[in-house]
């Protein structure tokens, strides 16, 4: 329970929110760097969603059968859906939906790096489910106590379908696995490129990580980049073991000390170079987001031109009788 | 103009069918391509539309129409009894076997495009369905009512459309119109009835497309003229569709789409 009196300062207030393990709402008072720092990881969230779209939606035509198409179809859709959650989330704090759309067409702000990755198979539709859906999941479950009210109740409702998405693509590399070897080997392959792309999207080690103290205090972040990548891995070495696929990793084994798996060190080059821009597919991810978003000006603009000749037209009926 | 004074092409010379067999199986593989055939243009709209909610509704529209496509196949399949699935059914047949009117294989084109032909394929189905809901055929007639109700939806959507971009700006008008007349061509075939129509409205299975006709004139001319639009003079009309005499944009959409399968023959995913 929080103790408000009317002698506390705001200030005051929020930090006993906080302590107490309780939501901070859009009305309540807040420092403007949690302001700050809640736009920008909610809005580069909203845009990993939308911008997620384009690697699967690039199997979508080509699904092997009508149930898979099906299946991911809805999967889209729903990333789709996460998106304007989380545009709404944003708005919340004092943002517009195109005001973040703008920054992430100009590059002010990110997506996360692991959409810059090209969907070559139809094994990399199981690899995204089960890899970067699984990954976002150990995050994002995080992220349902996290310490901004419409934050966390946006995250409550998205993991369950994220999760669902999880199930669906190992479910694919299941199928892959008891398949022939052709479809083995597609399955082996689509690991071998996404394993290490998929630790990335835990960030920097935390001793590197320039946001995570501040956010941890404030209840934004409540699990470290490294812890969250460990439960990952640990989650994640034994389904591959059921597949029956290597991981790409040399050294990874399991620490009966620590009670973990050890694995290896992320080429940190890489990291760094597809978040400045320069892996295989940033270019062609926000070319692709801009021409959408240019091409649809005029549908855009025609129905706002609509909705004004309709409001126009009721006022005059019933100014003119 | 209206569609009863409809110049239609016929199909040319020696292009007949090349399939035959239980029209029963061949009437739910009509309509089935139908279905299909618009939902993977509908599918290849994801991740370019308008707006984020615009990407969700034609997501949606594209797993209606999946769906129905599904449990057509799914149907025609025990209908014919050779163990055929709908993957069968929608993977490996060809070109000329696929039966799907024209209108549904012509590409997007911009968004007014697809609200066009969207209009004419929706108002088509809702008398489709409706009529179909009461089959003699229980299966195609519950298929039919779950269908109707989804293409109330459908109907509402894209006139919706077709009325906000033709009343307003005078791009949209202009290009409103411009989808209007490039897929006018196509609406006639809709009506046309042949022999497995004929045989399936005699055992009270089908419906025959020109009773559907009027009902759609209505339909369409109330969302046009309300878009401050209208239709073309023309009155010729392209037909073949049901013969599998194509545009040459299906083998390309078939190429796609059946590449997993005509690449990995006999695997499952
Ligand atoms: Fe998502
Ligand atoms: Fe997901």
């Amino acid at each position: 329970m929080t103790t408000t009196s009317e002698r506390t300062s705001p200030a005051e207030r929020f930090q006993a929110i906080i302590d107490a393990d309780e939501k901070i709402e859009p009305s309540d008072w807040m420092p403007e760097g949690y302001r700050k720092t809640l736009i920008r990881q909610i809005a580069q969230h909203a845009h990993s969603e939308v911008i997620g779209m384009q690697p699967e939606g690039n199997w979508i035509t080509r699904a092997p059968t009508l149930e898979r198409k099906a299946i991911l179809i809805a999967k889209v859709q729903d990333e789709a859906g996460h998106g304007l959650y989380l545009y709404s989330a944003a708005e919340t704090l004092g943002v517009t939906r195109d005001e973040l759309v703008e920054l992430l067409h100009t590059g002010a702000q990110k997506y996360s790096s692991i959409f810059n990755y090209p969907t070559l198979t139809w094994a990399d539709i199981g690899a995204i489910g089960w890899l970067v859906d699984g990954a976002a999941i150990t995050n994002q479950v995080m992220l349902t106590r996290t310490s901004y009210g419409p934050y966390a109740r946006a995250m409550v409702r998205i993991c369950k379908e994220e999760s669902f998405h999880q199930r669906q693509g190992y479910e694919i590399m299941l199928r892959l696995c008891n398949g022939t070897p052709e479809q083995k080997a597609m399955a082996q392959d689509a690991v071998n490129r996404w394993w290490w792309p998929a630790l990335m999207m835990f960030g920097p080690h935390d001793s590197e990580s320039t946001h995570t103290n501040q956010s941890m205090e404030w209840k934004i972040k409540r699990i470290s980049n490294d812890d969250l990548r460990q439960q990952f891995v640990d989650m994640t070495v034994p389904q591959a073991e059921y597949l029956g696929l290597t991981l790409p990793d040399p050294e990874l084994r399991w620490n009966p000390e620590r009670g973990h798996y050890d694995f290896g060190e992320i080429d940190w080059d890489e990291f760094w170079q597809v978040v400045k821009g320069h892996g295989p597919m940033n270019r062609d991810r926000l070319e692709h987001k801009i021409k959408a978003w240019e091409d649809g000006e005029w549908v855009r603009d025609a129905a706002a031109a609509y909705a004004e000749k309709q409001q126009a037209r009721r006022a005059a009926s019933r100014t003119g009788g | 103009m209206t569609t009863r004074d409809r110049i239609t092409s016929r199909a040319p010379q020696g292009s007949v069918p090349v399939f035959d067999g239980d029209p029963l199986f061949l009437y739910l593989v009509r309509h089935a391509d139908d279905n299909l055939i618009l939902a993977q243009r509908l599918s290849q709209w994801v991740s370019w539309a308008p707006e984020l909610e615009e990407d969700i509704a034609l997501a949606n529209l594209a797993l209606d129409f999946l769906g129905v496509a599904r449990a057509l196949y799914t149907y025609a399949g025990e209908v014919e009894g050779r163990g055929r699935t709908e993957d069968d059914l929608a993977m490996l047949r060809t070109e000329r076997e696929f039966t799907n009117v024209l209108l549904v294989e012509q590409p997007n084109g911009d968004f007014a495009h697809t609200m066009a032909r969207q209009l004419f394929f929706d108002a088509y189905q809702l008398g489709l369905w409706e009529a179909l809901s009461s089959s003699a055929d229980a299966t195609l007639g519950g298929i039919a009512a779950k269908a109707l109700k989804e293409a109330r939806y459908h109907f509402r959507h894209s006139s919706t459309w077709v009325i906000r971009l033709g009343d307003g700006t005078e791009e949209s008008h202009r290009r409103m119109q411009a989808g209007i007349d490039a897929l006018w061509r196509f609406v006639g075939e809709l009506f046309v009835g042949d022999d497995v129509e004929a045989a399936m409205v005699e055992a009270g299975v089908g419906v025959d497309p020109s009773t559907l006709q009027e009902a759609w004139e209505e339909r369409v001319s109330d969302v046009v003229s309300q878009a401050t639009l209208s239709v073309p003079d023309d009155p010729f009309q392209r037909m073949g569709g049901r013969v599998g005499f194509h545009s040459e944009h299906l083998g390309h959409l078939l190429a796609e789409m059946q590449w997993m399968q005509r690449a990995y023959p006999g695997m499952e995913w």
